[in-house]
């Protein structure tokens, strides 16, 4: 147990997937302009990336290692997550309507997006087990919404801000976003797996 | 098997298998959308202003076909004419529209409002709202910075020399965008036939109001005894004309001539109210209704 929390805490925090890996820049700095379209992505992207890792991992497991075709992984796992992604939309969007406003149009963005496909890549090349791939999982997702949600915040108050010309919008963004990967440095050796 | 054909298999199976999938899913949680959901998007004007209330045209058009306690005129920009094909198109009584116009409650240009310290920050209202309230010494005003002239979606505002915005009927939609942008409230919708106006938002004293803008209202209720349909109400140390009922009743605007700080004025839109500009458009509108 203490083992899960452990992996839980190291790849929300000291692993994080935006900030320490520089993985899914593309939506953190894309939807990180306002708050609530940041809490939408940042759930979209965990559920996502939860469902797609279990899925991901039952096709590595019980289909692409037994049969020795660990090449093709890249190109499965782009294909299972799109297609899921897909397949989670019509399904939210018929049965949990309210659910889909508030999130649903996040879902499409992320079919393809390099920090979702991250984590069961991730999984796959050091065989990870169930349990853990699932941790992982849910880790990176929950470690995502929360730079995601830091960004915005602060993108937010950035607004206000006497900005250089030549460094208003991304240029003051990508900025921020360095010091904030610097903050998390700071965790970095405080827990090791 | 050698492993081409693995990979062939594996690949093809997988595709076929989420084809199938979707196609399958497709059907089973397929909506029926309502097709006149679409044909009313299309009448709708698609600025997204949001005036309606919803969250874009293709929400408010959902709204208005699905909910039958949606009126079919909440579409500010569309005026009338969207008013009216949309309650054809719902089958919905079409309630006319009444015409509106955006207009600061504001008169405090540069030389009559006092300022209790001078603003070098961003030039930005809700901004310069954040530091005590702003530099003007009333904390009701018009700060001057422009925030509404920026959001307007339809370049219908422009920041006059003295210091407040000056709204072109001719383009204004009302859809209320500087309404909910202005961090003091003191931008409000008015019906165009509209005959006089208020030009101050001040809730404070008459004594400190005055003290701050020489063009505040100070609630003195001298234009509240001059009407005789009790069109105008005191509240919150503010007069407060009911339109409808001075449109319709009155001919001849007496509450002008007793107010002592001309705070009430008549209602011309597209100028800054108490400039010379002011002055001169009024005496013709008087003269022409001669």
């Amino acid at each position: 147990m203490e083992e899960y929390l452990k992996l839980f805490v190291a790849s929300a925090i000291t692993n994080n997937m935006v900030l320490t890996q520089f993985l899914g820049l593309c939506i953190f700095f894309g939807v990180s302009k306002n708050l609530n379209a940041s809490i939408g992505m940042g759930m979209a992207v965990t559920s996502v990336m939860t469902i797609s890792t279990l899925l991901a991992w039952a096709v590595y497991n019980y289909v692409l290692h037994p049969l020795g075709l660990e090449v093709l992984m890249l190109i499965t796992f782009v294909v299972l997550i799109a297609g899921l992604v897909q397949l989670l939309e019509m399904v939210i969007k018929k049965h949990a309507p309210a659910l889909y406003n508030m999130w649903g149009i996040y879902l499409v963005l992320i079919a393809t997006n390099c920090v979702v496909i991250a984590v069961p890549i991730t999984n796959a090349e050091s065989h990870n087990g169930f349990m853990t791939s699932f941790i992982l999982a849910i880790g990176s997702g929950v470690g995502f919404a929360l730079a995601l949600i830091l960004m915005a915040s602060l993108r937010e108050k950035l607004q206000y801000a006497d900005v250089p010309k030549s460094l208003e919008g991304l240029g003051i963004s990508f900025i921020l976003a360095g010091m904030l990967a610097l903050s998390f440095f700071g965790f970095s050796g405080m827990i090791t797996l | 098997m050698s492993t081409p054909i693995l990979i062939l298999m594996v690949l093809t199976s997988l595709g076929v298998f989420f084809g199938f999938l979707l196609a399958y899913s497709n059907k089973k949680f397929s909506i029926e959308v309502n097709p006149l959901i679409h044909i009313v998007e299309d009448v709708l004007p698609k600025g997204q202003c949001g005036a309606c209330g919803y969250a874009g045209c293709m929400a408010y058009a959902e709204a208005v076909v699905l909910n039958p306690d949606v009126a079919p005129n909440l579409c500010s920009p569309g005026k009338d004419a969207v008013a009216k094909l949309v309650a054809e198109l719902t089958g919905k009584a079409a309630a006319p529209m009444e015409p509106q116009i955006a207009q600061v409650q504001c008169a405090g240009t540069h030389d009559k409002a006092k300022r209790s310290y001078a603003y070098t920050g961003v030039e930005d209202c809700v901004a310069a709202n954040l530091l005590f309230g702003g530099p003007k010494s009333c904390k009701y005003g018009c700060l001057g910075l422009g925030t509404c002239v920026k959001s307007c979606p339809f370049d219908a505002m422009v920041m006059s020399p003295e210091g407040l915005p000056v709204i072109d009927p001719e383009k204004c939609t009302s859809c209320g965008k500087c309404v909910s942008v202005c961090p003091k409230q003191v931008i409000s919708l008015m019906p165009v036939g509209a005959r006089v106006r208020v030009n101050c938002n001040s809730k404070d004293k008459g004594a400190v109001a005055k003290k701050a803008c020489s063009v505040a209202c100070i609630g003195c209720s001298l234009c509240m005894r001059q009407c005789p349909y009790e069109a105008i109400k005191m509240g919150n140390n503010l007069a407060i004309v009911d339109a409808k009922i001075c449109e319709e009743k009155c001919s001849e605007a007496v509450c002008l001539s007793k107010c002592p700080t001309k705070a009430i004025r008549p209602f011309v839109t597209g100028i800054v109210p108490g400039t010379e500009n002011e002055a001169s458009m009024t005496l013709a509108c008087a003269s022409c209704a001669k």
